[in-house]
């Protein structure tokens, strides 16, 4: 197990890399020109343009400006955002936050909701209870968004008053509804998931076995079927959490939320290079980190899975 | 079964914690009166807030509570008032002795004096310091040395400012410039206390300046509390307790905030909700002309649109379009068409005046002949470049090729040339690459006529893109600018602006407006000439 961890670590450094230059190159074929956004329609003093180049090095061949970028990553330093003129470590330590409580409201909700919701209709299947999660769930994936979110902000936030309409202002209960309408879709799929998986493995012959052994109902649910169906669920809600953590950036604008999503999303229309970067350097990591976690989460689960 | 219950019982909980700290909404807002406390939406600031680095309106908010210059300008009419000066004056419009007013003080209690302008204006000049607005500076002597064109500074400070005394100072020009005072009620022209300079960082996180309002608190990316300064000096005192900027990363949430009445005052009502305006707010809503104005470039650097006898071409297009119709159909009443090429913002003392005419009304017929007269439109079609990227000029480009074609008769008269991105159209406008007319904007400086003519349409000056010469246009100028009176400068560039009316240089089409708008909490709300609401005199009831 160690050494598989540690040669995972190790494999995420030529894949950091390389994410981090592919995103880099990509921000600098935008073909934009950042420095004269900050101008609006006003002409940029020459003087201006020039040292503003200088100091993003924007006239240098794209390898050498990796290299600026590349060296100051490793020594944490994220570079400055061209449009805003702050540290992009800044950018982030603001931003991450927000998104991050977000995303843990979302997290858990369709963690506890979905799996529940799921593991309910699985063992009944057919049932009342079946039919109103798949029912409802069809309902979540088939809606977009910004109409789940639109709509749960006038009624159950302006109309009936029991959530904060938008902003950060109220504390944890300002994180509530936008992590429920973002985890809402993903929510949807993970009770489907769950269904499907808990349905099968009732009918297994372990299970079966396990029951005719004389294992007390509870055992043979809580550690038989539900340890194995949870594999699915574990590995979508692991490649989900990098998903919440970028693209949020509907939910963060109706709700106003001022996450990654949002600032991903200006600094693209402005062109800022660097901050672009700086954001999706560390989404890349969140992704790295959660399919490590998901991989280790395997053999938890499953003894039979080991790692060589 | 037990493990069903136990999941129904997680179920249950989940449920009961949700709804239980959901209740925590609530209204953050004081009491009414006199210290009842405005909340308003914001945008977060592009730049740090350095008054010479802040030119768009999301800073200008917060400068326009916590600063007061020299001048400053009628919310209503638009003339610049003294505020900290005691007094201008000039014999020649090129060397300027300000008096600063005596009593005033920055809220940390540091006397605003003669200094505390030099220092402010030469930070804002000097090149090291990369302000945005430094340009504002470029008609003091010296300014070439501390902000070159091209290589390193050879100054520290512009020696066309020099203190006079604790209260005085002298400042020359490098021209002729009789209405300069007018542009000091601009936000770059603020004073600046010594806190500023010696902990710059500190003074960005909490700004101190000296106007009716104090930072009480500031978290960036969420929002900024000011409050009333009860020592401010100045004649404008807050009206309110103080004012609330929240963040809002999307307009429409911070409307549907205004709705639910968690919000007071929204200063830009989105294009969506244009038409539930009526019903939501009634007369709570806000929309009048702002300083920018949209007009059609000409590129008097292409031969074949610089031939004598074209103003009347020129002309003709003016009158073919309708602009009545296309404000209100493509914009919905959000810009309001031109009838000069300056804005309703200056007032009619500022030089406001109904000076294009008939020139900026449709009429088909008058179009064809003028066109027909003028020589026809050079190559049988003319294409309006703009770039696609931002602003939605598509759809109005369209509507004004329509009203072009439909008024010649000819379908191909007119037609849209989209340039993928602003950057991309901005360097073939700079670099002349561009064969036919296309759409200009511009966003003014200062409330002052000279401003919307000047840098747009002076032989060779910094903003006139389409190259527009006319000798007497810059001998009007030149006197307007040499001229002591207001009201005697102000009539020379209504008369240089008639110089561009008979050559249409440019073909005006519209003013943006700017709107807001607000909750019953509160009144008294209006709009200063760049757009900002006038915080310090809202009322709450």
């Amino acid at each position: 197990m160690g050494r598989f961890v540690i040669r995972r670590i190790l494999q995420m450094v030529p894949v950091f890399i390389g994410t981090t230059l592919i995103v880099y190159f990509l921000v600098t074929q935008m073909g934009g020109d950042p420095i004269q956004n900050l101008y609006g329609e006003k002409p940029v003093p020459d003087n201006i343009r020039a040292t503003l180049t200088a100091q993003y090095h924007l006239d240098d061949p794209f390898f050498v400006r990796y290299w600026y970028y590349f060296s100051g990553l490793l020594q944490g330093d994220f570079g400055e955002s061209i449009a805003q003129g702050r540290p992009i470590v800044e950018l982030l330590a603001e931003a991450w936050p927000e998104t991050l409580k977000v995303a843990g409201v979302a997290f858990t909700f369709e963690l506890v909701i979905g799996v529940v919701a799921g593991v309910l209709a699985g063992m009944r299947r057919g049932s009342f209870v079946d039919n109103l999660v798949l029912v409802s769930t069809l309902f979540v994936i088939a809606v977009p968004i910004f109409v789940l979110g639109n709509v749960s902000q006038t009624f159950l936030g302006q109309e009936w008053g029991l959530f904060p309409v938008s902003g950060t202002d109220d504390g944890f209960s300002s994180y509530l509804l936008p992590g429920m309408v973002l985890g809402s879709v993903s929510l949807a799929y993970i009770a489907r998931l769950a269904r499907a998986s808990v349905a099968e493995n009732l009918r297994a012959d372990y299970i079966r076995t396990a029951k005719a052994k004389g294992l007390p109902k509870s055992r043979v649910i809580g550690i038989h079927v539900l340890r194995n169906s949870l594999i699915p669920v574990v590995t979508y809600l692991g490649a989900d959490l990098g998903s919440l953590m970028g693209g949020a950036i509907v939910t963060e604008g109706i709700f106003n939320i001022p996450g990654v999503g949002y600032q991903l999303f200006t600094s693209l229309n402005v062109e800022d290079g660097p901050a672009v970067v700086g954001f999706v350097s560390l989404l890349v990591l969140v992704y790295l980190i959660s399919a490590l976690v998901v991989d280790m989460l395997y053999a938890v689960l499953d003894p039979r899975i080991r790692y060589e | 079964m037990r493990g069903a219950t136990h999941a129904k019982w997680a179920a249950l909980a989940t449920a009961v914690a949700l709804a239980a700290t959901a209740c925590g909404g609530g209204d953050d807002s004081g009491g009414g009166g006199a210290d009842g406390i405005v909340s308003s939406s914001w945008g977060d600031p592009q730049n740090p807030l350095e008054p010479a680095n802040t030119n768009e309106v999301q800073g200008g908010k917060v400068l326009s509570m916590i600063f007061r210059g020299l001048k400053q300008y009628d919310p209503k009419t638009g003339e610049a008032k003294d505020m900290l000066a005691e007094k201008i004056e000039t014999t020649d419009s090129t060397n300027f002795t300000i008096t600063v007013k005596d009593g005033w003080t920055f809220s940390n209690g540091e006397k605003v004096t003669a200094q505390s302008f030099v220092d402010a204006w030469n930070y804002g000049a000097h090149l090291k310091n990369n302000q945005k607005n430094a340009y504002f500076f470029g008609q003091i002597e010296g300014y070439d040395q501390v902000h070159p064109e091209k290589g390193e500074p050879t100054a520290e400070t512009m020696s066309g400012l020099k203190v006079t005394g604790p209260q005085t100072f002298t400042v020359k020009l490098t021209q002729k410039f009789s209405t300069w005072p007018v542009t000091l009620g601009y936000a770059a022209f603020a004073p600046l206390p010594k806190a500023f300079f010696d902990d710059h960082a500190g003074w960005l996180s909490k700004p101190v300046g000296n106007g009716p309002y104090t930072v009480d608190s500031y978290s960036k990316g969420s929002q900024m509390a000011l409050k009333r300064w009860d020592a401010y000096p100045g004649t404008d005192k807050a009206q309110n307790g103080g004012v609330t900027l929240k963040v809002y990363t999307d307009n429409n949430t911070a409307y549907t905030d205004l709705t639910a009445g968690n919000l007071d005052l929204v200063d830009d009502v989105p294009a969506s909700q244009l038409k539930n305006v009526e019903a939501d707010l009634g007369d709570r809503y806000i929309n009048v002309p702002a300083g920018i104005i949209q007009t059609l470039s000409f590129p008097f650097y292409d031969p074949a649109w610089n031939k004598p006898g074209q103003e009347k071409l020129r002309q003709g297009l003016s009158r073919a379009i309708d602009r009545a119709q296309i404000t209100e159909t493509i914009f919905q009443k959000t810009r309001t068409p031109a009838v000069d090429w300056t804005s309703p913002v200056l007032g009619e003392e500022g030089g406001y005046k109904d000076i294009c005419g008939d020139l900026c009304k449709y009429d088909a017929a008058e179009a064809k002949k003028l066109v027909a007269e003028g020589g026809g439109i050079p190559g049988g079609t003319m294409k309006i470049s703009y770039n696609a990227d931002t602003g939605s000029h598509k759809e109005w480009v369209d509507a004004v090729c329509n009203s072009i074609n439909r008024a010649l008769g000819n379908d191909q008269a007119c037609v849209g040339n989209p340039i993928g991105t602003f950057a991309d159209y901005r360097n073939q406008v700079t670099t002349q690459k561009l064969k036919g007319p296309f759409r200009a904007g511009w966003q003014m400086d200062y409330p002052l006529i000279q401003n919307f003519l000047q840098p747009l349409y002076y032989t060779n000056a910094s903003s006139n893109d389409g190259k527009y010469t006319d000798p007497e246009f810059d001998k009007l100028v030149d006197q307007a600018n040499a001229e002591a009176d207001t009201a005697k400068a102000v009539g020379l560039f209504q008369q240089a602006e008639e110089v561009l009316r008979d050559d249409m240089g440019a073909i005006p089409l519209w003013y943006q407006n700017g709107s807001a708008g607000y909750s019953d909490r509160v009144t008294n709300v209006s709009l200063n000439p760049f757009s900002v609401p006038v915080y310090d005199q809202i009322k709450v009831n």
